[in-house]
């Protein structure tokens, strides 16, 4: 009996090890097949742009493509960046500033521009929604920017107010190299 | 392979029957083909038939297609150009497969309906019925991978959008979205790995369509009473069946001689009625169109994602249950995918003894209010995503649940059926009186 005994767990071992193995082999081949569907090299290589923005007028934008996404670069008037500071944060329905510069801040317009005064307004023009490029120059309910697709409204400074997105139009890595010149990345 | 009673595959000749002691496949093919089915069975009962068609003529004009596509962002645009303008008959080819599709979801969305009347969904057909739905999933994403092959602009914003959907998905949504496309947008690498799983998916449609005939070959038809087949003995199953071929063969044939009437005459006169003008813009990743609108067999689905917004009752209240894990965004995706996950788990939901709508009065009445209920949201999807259309979309969406999650199983308890027949023969017999005999 205990001879039985002994026998059938020296199988039950041999099962579990072959079925483990088999595991591991199984997940061995597959992963190298799930993983070439993730970004190549070419794509990973992340890429930085300059941007020369001394055409830029107050109250026009221009937009430019950096990583296959469309990146809005805007020079606010005076009446944006007022409208934009007199915004209650609380109110917003994203609190958070979205800022790659500035890392956990909160949703304040000093927190979304690249200089002090506001003036230069540097964002990806993706809707945090489904990924479409909103409209700017004033459209929308809140004088900022619309996204056609699903009706999201965003403000002066790129924050959701209205619609469907969740979040704040992100900022990305953005410096200023010289004063006519911005660095993507 | 059918669990009704009928005859088997006799191998007569000397090859048959060496054939057949080493692959019986005649057989197989045989009873495949001579399976009884139902007498009474009406047009309804047409669309399988026409399916099965639509995933030939797709395959066909796909890989003749394949042959003259290329799937690049520099070139795709232009290679669609070269077929429609200097391919030889490639027009025509590609208006066919264009149109295919719609003429594709026009039938897999009646034979659904057709099963929702007529209760096909339950036992014991259950399995067919999933392996149906899982095939409707598939069809949708390969109608989607297809879209965006030509690279216009609604199919570049489309699959911006669509993907999107995964990127929705709280914790791995983001990193899951990349590995979609093969980097930080829609670029070259989606392109050509949505052109490998679009040629890839119709043939695992083909797989799962043979398990589905399988199904309910074992099962036997559903038919316009819902009563079974009566199996007691050949003789007795004869009097409630005839064999598919030739009967159905010859009655469904004619019906696609009808239906591919209008077909040609929609690919003929007006093939890009069903279409958007916009995809004739080559895509362009720094605008999108003012307007996005799916294909029209998507947008019932697209009506029910975009009318949970922040603002609805039941998107905050999910919001604050899950600590705001579950967002406007997430919520909206998820309804969308439920609003097909309840119809999988219908043979479920649905309580009543009687299989067919033909006898239970006041489902009826909730039957046509779903049918309706399509229909505005379809037409939901095609509006803009403001003012009274999202309330309309909201109400539709919220009668698809009510009539899945609550509706069926309340109705199976309150509702009071009227009689049954109580054999097809005798369904039968009552709309074609049976001829007195002649004298022998």
């Amino acid at each position: 009996m205990s001879q039985d005994d002994e026998q059938a767990t020296r199988r039950d071992f041999l099962y579990y090890a072959t079925g483990g193995t088999g595991a591991v082999v199984v997940g061995a081949a597959v992963w190298p097949l799930i993983n070439q569907m993730n970004p190549s090299a070419d794509v990973q290589a992340l890429s930085s742009v300059e941007i020369d923005i001394s055409d830029i007028e107050p109250g026009t934008q221009i937009t430019v493509k950096w990583l296959g996404k469309p990146v809005f670069i805007r020079r606010r008037t005076e009446s944006e960046i007022n409208l934009a500071r007199d915004t209650i944060i609380s109110e917003l329905p994203d609190g958070m500033g979205r800022n790659a510069n500035v890392s956990g801040a909160d949703a304040d317009d000093k927190n979304r521009t690249l200089d002090e005064k506001g003036e230069w307004l540097v964002m990806m023009g993706v809707c945090t929604h489904l990924g479409c490029v909103p409209l700017g120059n004033g459209a929308g309910d809140f004088g900022g920017w619309f996204c056609p697709c699903h009706g999201s409204h965003y403000d002066t400074a790129g924050r959701i107010r209205k619609g469907p997105a969740p979040e704040n139009l992100p900022v990305p890595l953005a410096i200023f190299i010289n004063d006519t010149t911005i660095k993507l990345g | 392979m059918s669990g009704i009673p009928h005859d088997d595959y006799e191998p007569k000749s000397k090859f048959e029957k060496w054939l057949d002691s080493r692959l019986p496949i005649a057989g197989v093919m045989y009873a495949t083909l001579t399976v009884p089915t139902p007498k009474n069975l009406n047009w309804m009962w047409i669309w399988g038939s026409l399916l099965t068609l639509c995933l030939v003529l797709q395959i066909i004009t796909g890989v003749v297609l394949a042959m003259h596509y290329t799937p690049h962002v520099d070139l795709a645009f232009a290679s669609i150009e070269h077929i429609m303008r200097d391919v030889n008959g490639g027009w025509a080819i590609r208006y066919l497969h264009m149109n295919g599709a719609s003429l594709f979801f026009i039938a897999v969305y009646a034979h659904i309906f057709r099963s929702l009347y007529y209760g096909s969904y339950k036992s014991p057909r259950e399995v067919t019925w999933i392996i149906g739905m899982l095939i409707y999933l598939l069809m949708m994403a390969t109608g989607f991978l297809g879209y965006v092959l030509p690279w216009g602009q609604m199919s570049f914003w489309g699959a911006t959008v669509i993907t999107g959907l995964f990127g929705a998905i709280p914790g791995i949504g983001e990193s899951l979205q990349t590995w979609l496309l093969g980097g930080p947008a829609v670029d070259n690498a989606t392109l050509n790995r949505f052109f490998s799983l679009h040629y890839l998916l119709p043939f695992m449609i083909s797989g799962l369509v043979i398990l589905h005939i399988w199904a309910f070959h074992t099962t036997g038809n559903n038919n316009p009473t819902g009563v079974e087949v009566r199996r007691g003995s050949k003789a007795e199953a004869e009097k409630d069946t005839v064999p598919f071929f030739p009967y159905y063969v010859i009655k469904d044939i004619f019906a696609l001689a009808v239906i591919l009437v209008l077909f040609f005459g929609l690919v003929g006169f007006m093939p890009n009625y069903l279409g958007h003008p916009d995809n004739y813009i080559p895509a362009n990743p720094l605008v999108t169109p003012a307007h996005i609108v799916p294909e029209w067999y998507y947008l019932p689905f697209y009506a029910i994602l975009r009318a949970f917004t922040a603002d609805v009752w039941a998107v905050q209240l999910v919001s604050f249950l899950t600590g705001g894990i579950v967002d406007a965004k997430f919520f909206g995706v998820a309804a969308m995918f439920g609003a097909i996950f309840v119809m999988v788990l219908a043979p479920w939901l649905d309580t009543s003894s009687v299989r067919s709508g033909r006898y239970r009065p006041s489902f009826k009445w909730w039957f046509w209010l779903l049918g309706i209920d399509f229909l505005v949201l379809m037409w939901c999807g095609a509006m803009p995503a403001e003012g009274i259309y999202g309330v309309i979309a909201l109400i539709g969406s919220a009668y698809w649940f009510a009539y899945f999650l609550i509706i069926l199983p309340l109705l199976g308890v309150m509702e009071k059926p009227l009689p049954v027949p109580a054999t097809i023969e005798e369904d039968f017999d009552a709309h074609y009186p049976p001829k007195p005999e002649p004298a022998e």
